[in-house]
């Protein structure tokens, strides 16, 4: 049944720009890649936050030194996409190696914190980097190049990030399903016993936190070229707490949690924002300037009600 | 000269962390009690001062204005904590961390629709001049009057905590809450309270910093994650802790800001020196928050023995 459901899904994605561009709706192809590269990202934390347990507030320090490593490339005229992403990833997964090796010494609330605290350290570090552009950011001249392939298409983009999210989802898969990742899903359920039964638990942690944070690297450096534009936003703190929020709207620690909060998150944001409903104006005619008054809204209700997610919820209709 | 720079600095510095005490104290309080994290701590204090700010409007009178502005931000707290809040303390803390992030989107929306996004707060006329401390230093007489508030509040809040039955309590809640409630601690009533004491100390801060930084909506997200700075560097639960740590965190900030830069351009090149002088300036109160969680993993003054 998820197969089928799965198939489905993959084919109606290889068709969406097709059909957009037959409906003139380019600019949802364009969503659509947005969509996705947040998928992309929300998936990397779900690894760290929903099968590792690790509750880090700082995912956007990822993302974002993705987004200025690849921005910064190609602004300095070594455009490459095979350099530029792949360095995005190394030092995304560099950062999280730093970051990690000292935030997992600290457990609960001070690991939260302490997440925090090198985020915003890197938030104020990019703020004070002048040369690119301080804290008003930087428009990039283009997009990152591949050989053969035109990225400044937005339908052949879309199909690269269509392509390296369904490589990285089946990573991802892979990777939860290997020993490693039974591993991971232990130590989030009993530290102390894992560590008793001979498991060096901080040294899986710190694994799975660094494959989080490249991760979260690539799908900063795909983010940069989708809007070209680099801006310190991407790293202030309440961006990691959107990326949370995908989390856990999709569902912590559910295979596809991060894609189906990426797509509810923006979905919601794009229908709130460009679909003026009749009902909701006659009662605040400005309603669709306080957009994230629904989400809040909603995601107050689902983790007060449905603290599963969204996954969750078809997940326990299916065991039931 | 640089003796009176200096001098003059320190009581930027005091002011600053004498107002992120304020909320601090109600934030690591809640965090001490319940074990909870709460996030919408910086959407009370940006209330706190929106209510002051329209009420020094409507009524003509700043002390007038904020006066009302305090006991109507507890009110608020408190509902907050009734409806919606006590319901998370036995969840985990990412729930807390959602619900409470939830709550900041909800309540700067709100601002927004209520007030529009940012309002005028001005000094009061009085004291918008300089004051002339010692021979050569003009300090502003209002940022005397902020360190005088936070310096008497952060006394009353001593007094409160230390000398009274409810500050024993809210004392035993923190340091063992299971303890406390088989003494026969109300805690829920108890905690009510401190939230609502809580909140008016956020709205105390909201309204003596609206005139010097500017009441707009979104002006608790950045405070926020300071005065959680401070209680980490502080000890949670902590209220001793709080202070200290808020005074630390102020005196670090102010004087890194003021004083990084010039020193770096005695070491280094120019060119260098002043984009790495403000970029350590403004991580330095980080650095400080992990060199502490290295050494000392509970922070320095742990409320739990």
């Amino acid at each position: 049944m998820q197969r089928v459901m799965l198939v489905l899904l993959l084919l109606a994605a290889l068709g969406l720009p097709l059909l957009m561009q037959r409906l003139d709706l380019v600019y949802y192809t364009s969503f659509a890649s947005r969509v996705m590269i947040y998928a992309l990202a929300a998936g990397s934390l779900n690894l760290m936050l929903g099968y590792g347990g690790m509750i880090s507030f700082g995912h956007a320090a990822f993302v974002g030194v993705g987004t200025y490593t690849a921005g910064i490339l190609i602004i300095e005229g070594l455009p490459a996409a095979l350099i530029g992403w792949p360095l995005a990833m190394l030092i995304g997964g560099l950062l999280a190696l730093a970051i990690g090796a000292m935030s997992l010494r600290t457990r609960g609330v001070y690991f939260i914190m302490i997440t925090l605290a090198f985020a915003q350290m890197i938030y104020y570090l990019t703020i004070s980097m002048k040369a690119y552009g301080g804290d008003e950011g930087l428009s990039l001249p283009g997009r990152s190049t591949l050989p053969w392939l035109d990225l400044k298409d937005d339908a052949t983009f879309y199909y690269v990030v269509l392509a390296i999210l369904c490589l990285s989802q089946l990573l991802l898969t892979r990777l939860v399903g290997s020993r490693f990742g039974r591993v991971i899903e232990a130590i989030r359920e009993n530290e102390t016993r894992m560590e008793a039964i001979g498991y060096p638990t901080r040294r899986f942690k710190l694994v799975c936190f660094v494959i989080a944070g490249a991760f979260g690297g690539l799908a900063g450096a795909l983010l940069a070229n989708h809007g070209n534009y680099v801006n310190p936003s991407i790293l202030h703190w309440t961006q990691s707490g959107n990326l949370m929020i995908m989390v856990i709207l999709g569902g912590v620690g559910f295979r596809y949690g991060g894609l189906i909060g990426a797509l509810v998150l923006l979905g919601l944001e794009e229908f709130i924002a460009n679909h003026k409903l009749a009902w909701i104006a006659e009662l605040y005619p400005k309603y669709q300037e306080h957009a994230l008054l629904g989400v809040g809204i909603i995601l107050l209700v689902i983790v007060l009600y449905a603290p599963q997610g969204i996954a969750g919820l078809f997940s326990r209709r299916k065991n039931g | 000269m640089s003796g009176i720079l200096i001098l003059e600095q320190s009581l930027n510095g005091l002011q600053f962390g004498l107002m992120l005490f304020l909320l601090a104290a109600g934030l690591t309080l809640v965090f001490g009690i319940m074990d909870m994290i709460n996030l919408a701590h910086g959407s009370i204090y940006m209330v706190g001062a929106f209510l002051a700010a329209s009420l020094v409007q409507a009524t003509g009178s700043f002390t007038l204005g904020v006066a009302l502005a305090i006991p109507a931000t507890a009110i608020i707290g408190m509902l907050l904590e009734v409806s919606i809040l006590r319901r998370l303390y036995t969840r985990d803390h990412l729930s807390q961390v959602l619900a409470t992030f939830a709550l900041i989107l909800i309540s700067n929306e709100v601002v927004r629709m209520i007030w529009g996004s940012d309002m005028a707060l001005a000094t009061p006329a009085a004291l918008s001049g300089p004051v002339e401390l010692l021979p050569g230093l003009f300090y502003p007489a209002y940022r005397l009057l902020v360190i005088g508030v936070g310096l008497a509040v952060a006394g009353l809040l001593y007094l409160i905590v230390a000398k009274t039955r409810i500050g024993m309590r809210v004392r035993a809640g923190a340091s063992n809450r299971e303890m406390a409630t088989a003494m026969g601690v109300d805690i829920k009533r108890l905690f009510t309270l401190v939230f609502g004491f809580g909140a008016a100390l956020c709205a105390v801060a909201g309204a003596m910093l609206g005139p010097i930084f500017a009441v707009q909506v979104g002006m608790g997200d950045n405070i926020l994650i300071l005065a959680f700075v401070v209680i980490v560097i502080g000890g949670i639960g902590s209220i001793r802790g709080a202070l200290i740590g808020s005074i630390l965190v102020g005196l670090v900030d102010t004087f890194g800001r003021a004083f990084l830069p010039a020193l770096l351009r005695e070491l280094l090149p120019p060119q260098f020196a002043s984009a790495l002088g403000t970029a350590l300036a403004s991580i330095l109160i980080y650095v400080l928050m992990a060199a502490v969680l290295f050494w000392k993993p509970q922070g320095l003054f742990p409320a739990r023995g």
